[in-house]
């Protein structure tokens, strides 16, 4: 489980990219690649190694004024264990 | 946030997600497993790098994002720097498949600086003896230098071995070496019997206790390294018990171009004789893709018989590999006989449980394919090493 204080950022073989022929964005990486969701590709922006999960979970949060703020963290958590499970999550700047 | 599904349940029931560019046939390694054809000498002449750029966008069109840079050794070709820059433009994930013989830090170095996202150096084994048996000579410590330059340089590293009888047991040896590396993936994949590889088969195939230990190793490789390194384990479809998925499906998800421009479903399609392959250039990426009949041959299920046609399993493993229906039995639409539901499965059964006590001799890849096109350098050695 990542610590909620950690300042995780994508992996460097991780690239982020917008998908124009589905609309959504993309994180690719060697053989393989995860479509995601609006709030999952606006995680994955959020993980720059400069942010803790607790303030990426304040901004979406904030964003999403009209989501629980429970559920809004549960699914950030989820993402970024989805990430860490496949070795594409790095810690700090 | 049911964040993501794997790129692949596409609304596009056949769009391609990688492009697999085969820049050239040379090599300087000869593995008695190549995946390039086994007829290298009557090959076409290489495409340009113009015509190759025009390739790239065109895929991308279509689809594409990842790009395989393969071969043949890709680092043959001077025009290497300019078409991964041309990709990082594209924002294709550009991925250099390579023998790493050829490679300089320099080299490298500038291929980072256009862009490269990743980079995989292929090993024959943690020793030179089965590095000289499988490739015709031992690179082992110049791969090595290579993929400590890779991690210098801040690139991500995947470490490939094909694994056979030869050096399936230097598995946990393999697992170490990626670890001290520093590689991101390591891929353990048991060389498949089609090509050089089928000719080779009694030297290469491994015994049932050899593939079982491997896999109890590679599986705790896995667990252990998860989030750190991934492994991937691949079995050989003879030892498999089931089908392979081969490609995601013929013409589904991957394009392959060769060398010489033929546009192909997978690395081994050409070995199915009756089929015509356009290449680029005759039509757009785009038409040849959706309507040229080779590709068209076995897509979805339609050239299925039975048992396929009416088997659960269709939609999972697309019947299994068409180039090895072809190879055994004679007849690409044919049940792959890797299947334990084809009437031919006794010669995937029999080649298993025959395993030569013997060491029988490896029949390397053959010396040079013809010299390429002026302006491509002037590489020795022929082929995959990749």
């Amino acid at each position: 489980m990542i610590a909620r204080d950690a300042r995780p950022r994508l992996a460097s073989k991780a690239r982020l990219r917008f998908d124009r022929h589905e609309g959504q964005h993309m994180l690719i990486y060697p053989e393989k690649g995860m479509a995601l969701n609006a709030t999952a590709a606006a995680v994955a922006e959020l993980c720059t190694g400069e942010r803790t999960v607790d303030e990426i979970v304040e901004q979406l949060a904030a964003r999403h004024a009209a989501t629980p703020r429970e559920r809004v963290e549960h699914d950030v958590l989820a993402f970024l264990e989805q990430l860490a499970l496949r070795g594409l999550l790095r810690e700090g700047a | 946030m049911s964040a993501a599904g794997q790129a692949g349940s596409s609304r596009d029931a056949y769009r391609p997600y990688t492009l697999v560019a085969e820049l050239t046939y040379r090599c300087p390694l000869r593995c008695a497993y190549c995946s390039n054809p086994v007829a290298l000498a009557d090959q076409g002449e290489e495409l340009d790098g113009a015509r190759w750029a025009e390739v790239f966008e065109q895929a991308e069109a279509l689809g594409v994002v990842q790009l395989h840079l393969t071969g043949g050794e890709p680092l043959l070709r001077p025009e290497l720097e300019a078409l991964v820059e041309h990709a990082t433009r594209l924002g294709l994930y550009s991925n250099l498949i390579t023998s790493a013989v050829p490679l300089t830090r320099e080299r490298l170095a500038g291929l980072a600086a256009r862009g490269l996202c990743n980079v995989q150096i292929s090993i024959q084994g943690t020793s030179a003896q089965v590095s000289e048996r499988i490739a015709g000579r031992d690179w082992l410590q110049e791969k090595l230098a290579a993929a400590a330059w890779v991690h210098e340089l801040g690139l991500p590293l995947t470490l490939n071995a094909v694994l056979h009888r030869q050096n399936i047991a230097q598995l946990p040896e393999l697992v170490t070496l990626a670890e001290r590396l520093g590689a991101e993936r390591l891929e353990l994949a048991n060389t498949q019997y089609l090509g050089w590889a089928l000719a080779n088969r009694a030297a290469l195939l491994p015994s049932s206790e050899q593939i079982e230990l491997a896999r109890a190793q590679a599986f705790a490789a896995k667990q252990r390294l998860t989030g750190k390194m991934e492994v991937l384990f691949v079995l050989p479809d003879y030892h498999a018990g089931k089908p392979r998925a081969c490609m995601d499906g013929w013409a589904r998800r991957y394009l392959v171009v060769t060398p010489d421009g033929c546009v192909l479903p997978c690395h081994q399609a050409r070995s199915i004789t009756g089929l015509h392959f356009e290449r680029v250039g005759e039509r757009s990426l785009a038409q040849i893709w959706r309507d040229s009949p080779a590709l068209d041959a076995y897509r979805g299920e339609a050239f299925m018989k039975e048992p396929c046609k009416s088997c659960d399993r269709r939609t999972l493993d697309y019947g299994g590999c068409r180039c090895q229906a072809f190879a055994l039995t004679g007849d690409a639409a044919a049940t792959d006989p890797a299947c334990p539901l084809s009437p031919d499965h006794a010669m995937v059964r029999d080649a298993r449980e025959r395993v030569p006590a013997a060491e029988t001799l490896v029949r390397l890849r053959t010396p040079p394919a013809p010299s390429p096109r002026a302006g491509s350098g002037s590489g020795s050695g022929s082929g995959s090493g990749t």
